[in-house]
């Protein structure tokens, strides 16, 4: 690979709202059915039949907007969008053109600990397809038998969100695509399941000679199925269009296909020329007015998300990766850690604690949840900073703690973890062993101060391991003195 | 004289005189049917026995005292590009033969609750395109007053019935003209009302920025009582009106004493037969007499409103018209693929008007041609309503011909353009939204009716009954077509 390419990338997010009912009628939203059994006239495009626009969604597209740092539309109108396919009963799609409801937003995404700010194009209010079922050979379309029509998905609303070309490499495509349906996971909008499609990716993707060249010829791939393929797909992408292009060839703008098994992208059907889908704006609804009134109402009703999350964290002090890794952490390890600090404890040593201690227990364990009383986690930590714990004897405490054996004085008790804090017994043993080795003292005394560690860790055995090294290291170093 | 030629108005008193039941009114109006239908060809289909049902229930039901109203037990037609649950609507087309919607139309059930009687569907031009009939797939209705000549259209049909006697009245469609020019055509009322005052849920769609429903009968009266039974709010369309409505008879007896009327100085001169304008002149002596202000208004916009129509109808078609594929309904002519599938039945299942008009949208809405063409229509159409705005800052309402010329013969516009000519008048009211009514004030040398046309602002309509009301009383238009006073 010759130096200077640099890839470009900009994904396209279709999500499809979990609201009870579908963008323009009155049917459930609703999957696994029987075929065609969510359909009324309106879905169906019965001789007719007129659409309505369901508030709910474009209440729930507003928060999307909101969550992305979008700026509302206070008007903005519906278009048609027009092209002939079986599944979509119309023969045209009811989606947004040039006024989306949502526009010029941003969303942050972390790399190997860099934030890189993603700008969001738009995110606009469209309606989603029913599903062709080929019947026969396979299920492959060019093979089938038979075509059959599924119309419970037509009308489901769906946001797509777009981003601005500001991706530079497959790994951030990939926590771009995460990030975002993180956050449309929480804005609890969405079931955003990606095996279900719920949540579907498009990548377009092109690659120039340096950050300062002309944007190349970009080329759509479809189909990634997890987050996996995503990166894999755009990966393989950006490395094909640098061969074809070193090989002096050019990149046909077109859209491609990732092949999983094969784990290459291969072209789809190529149009000859850019299609054309006769937009215009549909003269059944009227434009959609949100206020400042609703916006705002709209906006006291978001969630916290995961980057103001991070940054409530750092303002505790806990530290930048360990902020990052607990801010898109499940509900129940952020609850935890909520509720540890609620009850008294440190947030950076209860955030390590977590993020590391508990996360590792629960992989050992091979458990996805856990109920655990964050007193108990408040309390050891309170122990390890009043010398009560040493470290090693916190994680079996912790370990005792999940494994719901009392609280952490209870399990430091009972399996006898408790860290010597009387100074006088300290001493004792302290003077005992340095009674017990003249030689080692007379060495340290020579100038041989390793020697140190050898009768820190007499001590230790003569306390069970007990007493604070630290205060035994400190007491020895006083009388050798 | 025969039940079946007895206004609304009359009908509905006689029901309640006891003089008459709504089985009587239903059974003249369907024996009319029987005997002009052959020469006619209003209806496309009539359901004989569903009528006389609903006919049995209206009389049950007042006789019990439930009284629903004006139109309770009162025989009306439908244009059948309106939705009716299991009866075919085909809107006139051969993609939708035999297709039995599942569902009624908004102004269906409103007519259901008013306990009217729905006859039967009538005649219109393919998909409500055309201003005659003749692109009908069924062939064409004829104009009782002439047969040799179209009803006009596209809701030639529903205005062929109320003038024949084989309905008391009608619903038809406006997208450029379709109620009044055939209401003209055809010597009885025809109203548009405001766009957004009546449901267009269960309106076969032909251009949704322009179509509105609207009645066609024998009196200003008897549009009244329709529009009052079909016309409010429908949240299952979303451009319905959800605001006040007015009283529609607050100005009905008001007369044009003090009012202004604007005389549109462009529709006149050129295409414009004599006897039209003649009518016209001799209506507005008739309201200067009665105490109004006659005043010449120029609307210069209305000379472009004729293309603007006809590149934003087609336009909205082409796509309104996309849902007739052949995957789910209708014609199916089979193919190897499923786009071959989609062409061979839209080939065969439109006919050569809608075809026209679908390849006319499309063109003006691709890419590289949307701005010369939509784009500037959209244009114009605003310009427009700011015109008609500014006229009725100075007028109470305006006045023009409804049609250029009388009823004509068949074939005799086999050029598109010249045909599209018809609806000069009428096309500037569906661009503006505002409603417009014609009237008929009288007949020409060859017996021929003629219309006048009276537009009010939007949500005009209380001033547009009143002073349509006075025109009819002023000019005494009673004349019957032949055939009618032949049966009578
Ligand atoms: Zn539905």
């Amino acid at each position: 690979m010759s130096v200077g390419w640099e890839p470009v990338i900009g994904i396209e997010v279709h999500v499809e709202l979990a609201t009870q009912s579908k963008m323009f009628c009155g049917c459930a939203v609703s999957f696994g059915e029987a075929p065609n059994t969510n359909v009324c006239p309106t879905c169906l495009a019965l001789p007719g039949a007129l659409p309505v626009t369901n508030g709910k969604a474009i209440e729930w597209i507003i928060k999307i907007g909101l969550a992305l740092h979008c700026e509302i539309s206070e008007w903005s109108v519906f278009h048609r969008k027009n092209y002939f396919y079986a599944d979509l009963p119309k023969n045209y799609q009811i989606s947004q053109y040039d006024v989306p409801v949502c526009h010029d937003g941003w969303l942050d995404i972390d790399v190997d600990g860099e934030t890189a700010r993603i700008g969001i194009e738009r995110a606009h209010q469209e309606e989603d397809t029913g599903k062709s079922l080929h019947m026969g050979e396979g299920g492959r379309i060019h093979a089938a038998t038979e075509t059959l029509l599924d119309f419970n998905r037509a009308g489901v609303p769906l946001v797509e969100v777009v981003s601005k070309p500001d991706i530079r490499s497959a790994a951030q495509a990939r926590a771009y695509a995460q990030t975002l349906r993180q956050v449309i996971a929480e804005l609890g909008v969405s079931d955003a399941r990606l095996e279900e499609g719920s949540i579907r990716f498009d990548a377009n993707i092109s690659v120039r000679q340096g950050p300062d060249a002309e944007f190349g010829t970009k080329v759509e791939i479809k189909n990634m199925n997890s987050f996996r393929s995503l990166e894999k797909a755009v990966d393989f992408e950006i490395k094909r269009q640098i061969a074809e292009l070193e090989a002096e060839g050019t990149i046909i703008q077109e859209t491609r296909h990732w092949d999983e098994e094969a784990a290459v992208t291969t072209s789809m059907r190529t149009k000859e020329g850019s299609s054309d889908y006769r937009y215009f704006t549909e003269p059944d609804l009227v434009p959609l007015v949100v206020t400042p009134e609703w916006r705002e109402h709209i906006l006291s009703t978001l969630p916290e998300l995961p980057h103001q999350r991070k940054d409530r964290y750092l303002a505790l002090g806990v530290d930048t990766q360990t902020a990052l890794a607990l801010s898109s952490a499940d509900t129940a390890l952020r609850s935890l850690f909520e509720d540890t600090v609620g009850a008294g404890a440190d947030a950076k040593a209860a955030a390590n604690w977590i993020t590391g201690e508990v996360v590792a227990w629960m992989r050992r364990e091979s458990v996805d949840t856990i109920d655990v009383d964050s007193a108990s986690v408040a309390e050891m930590i309170g122990m390890i900073d009043a010398n009560e714990l040493s470290a090693s004897a916190a994680k079996e405490v912790l370990d005792g703690i999940l494994r719901g054996e009392g609280t952490a004085r209870a399990v430091a008790e009972s399996r006898d973890l408790i860290q010597m804090t009387d100074t006088g017994a300290i001493e004792s043993a302290v003077d005992s062993v340095l009674a017990d080795n003249p030689d080692a003292v007379e060495r340290y005394r020579a100038g041989e101060q390793k020697v140190v560690g050898f009768l820190v860790g007499q001590v230790m055995r003569a306390t069970q391991g007990k007493a604070d090294p630290k205060a035994v290291n400190g007491l020895l170093r006083e009388k050798l003195s | 004289m025969s039940l079946a030629d007895l206004t609304i108005t009359d009908a509905a008193a006689g029901l309640r005189a006891g003089s008459h039941s709504s089985v009587d009114l239903t059974e003249a109006v369907l024996e009319r049917a029987s005997m002009t239908e052959a020469e006619v060809h209003a209806y496309l289909t009539i359901d004989r026995e569903a009528a006389l049902d609903a006919a049995r229930a209206a009389d049950a039901e007042l006789a019990a005292g439930e009284d629903r109203g004006m139109l309770h037990g009162i025989p009306i037609a439908l244009k059948d590009n309106m939705c009716q649950r299991g009866v075919e609507t085909t809107a006139a087309s051969q993609i939708l033969a035999g297709y039995r919607p599942p569902y009624d139309a908004t102004v269906v059930t409103r007519l259901r609750d008013a306990g009217a009687v729905l006859i039967g569907k009538a005649n219109l031009d393919e998909f409500a395109m055309g201003s005659s009939t003749e692109n009908s797939a069924y062939g064409p209705s004829r104009n009782p007053w002439d047969t040799g000549r179209v009803p006009g259209g596209s809701s030639g049909g529903s205005a062929a019935a109320v003038a024949a006697g084989s309905a008391l009245g009608a619903l038809g469609s406006d997208t450029g003209g379709s109620i009044r020019q055939p209401g003209s055509l055809c010597g009885v009322v025809g109203m548009k009302p405001t766009y957004g005052t009546v449901s267009r849920y269960g309106l076969i769609a032909f251009a949704s920025s322009l179509d509105q429903i609207g009645p066609i009968t024998r009196t200003v009266d008897d549009a009244v009582a329709v529009l009052e039974s079909i016309s409010g709010h429908d949240p299952l369309d979303a451009t319905s009106w959800a605001g006040d409505y007015p009283d529609l008879t607050s100005e009905i007896d008001a007369g044009v004493a003090g009012k202004r009327i604007g005389v549109v100085s462009e529709f006149a001169g050129e295409g414009y037969e004599p006897a039209v304008t003649g009518a016209l002149s001799h209506t507005l002596d008739q309201l200067s007499d009665a105490g109004a202000e006659v005043v010449e208004v120029s609307l210069p916009t209305v000379e472009l409103a004729l293309s603007a129509y006809y590149l934003i109808a087609p336009a909205e078609c082409s796509a309104n018209l996309a849902r007739f594929d052949g995957m789910r309904y209708g014609l199916r002519v089979d193919g190897e693929t499923t786009e071959e599938l989609m062409a061979r039945t839209r080939a065969r299942g439109f006919g050569p008007e809608v075809i026209r008009r679908i390849l006319l949208g499309t063109y003006a809405l691709s890419a590289g041609y949307y701005d010369a063409f939509y784009g500037q229509a959209h244009k114009a159409r605003t310009v427009l309503r700011t015109e008609f705005a500014a006229a009725y800052e100075k007028v109470d309402v305006l006045m023009s011909p409804t049609s250029p010329t009388v009823a004509f013969p068949f074939d005799a516009k086999s050029d598109p353009l010249s045909m599209y000519l018809s609806d000069v008048c009428t096309i500037p009211s569906n661009l503006s939204g505002d409603p417009a009514i014609s009237v008929p004030v009288g007949l020409d040398g060859r017996g021929l009716p003629i219309g006048v046309q009276v537009m009010a602002p939007a949500m005009g309509e209380p001033v547009l009954f009143g002073v349509a009301k006075t025109i009819e009383r002023l000019a005494g238009f009673d004349a019957r077509p032949a055939m009618v006073e032949e049966l009578a």
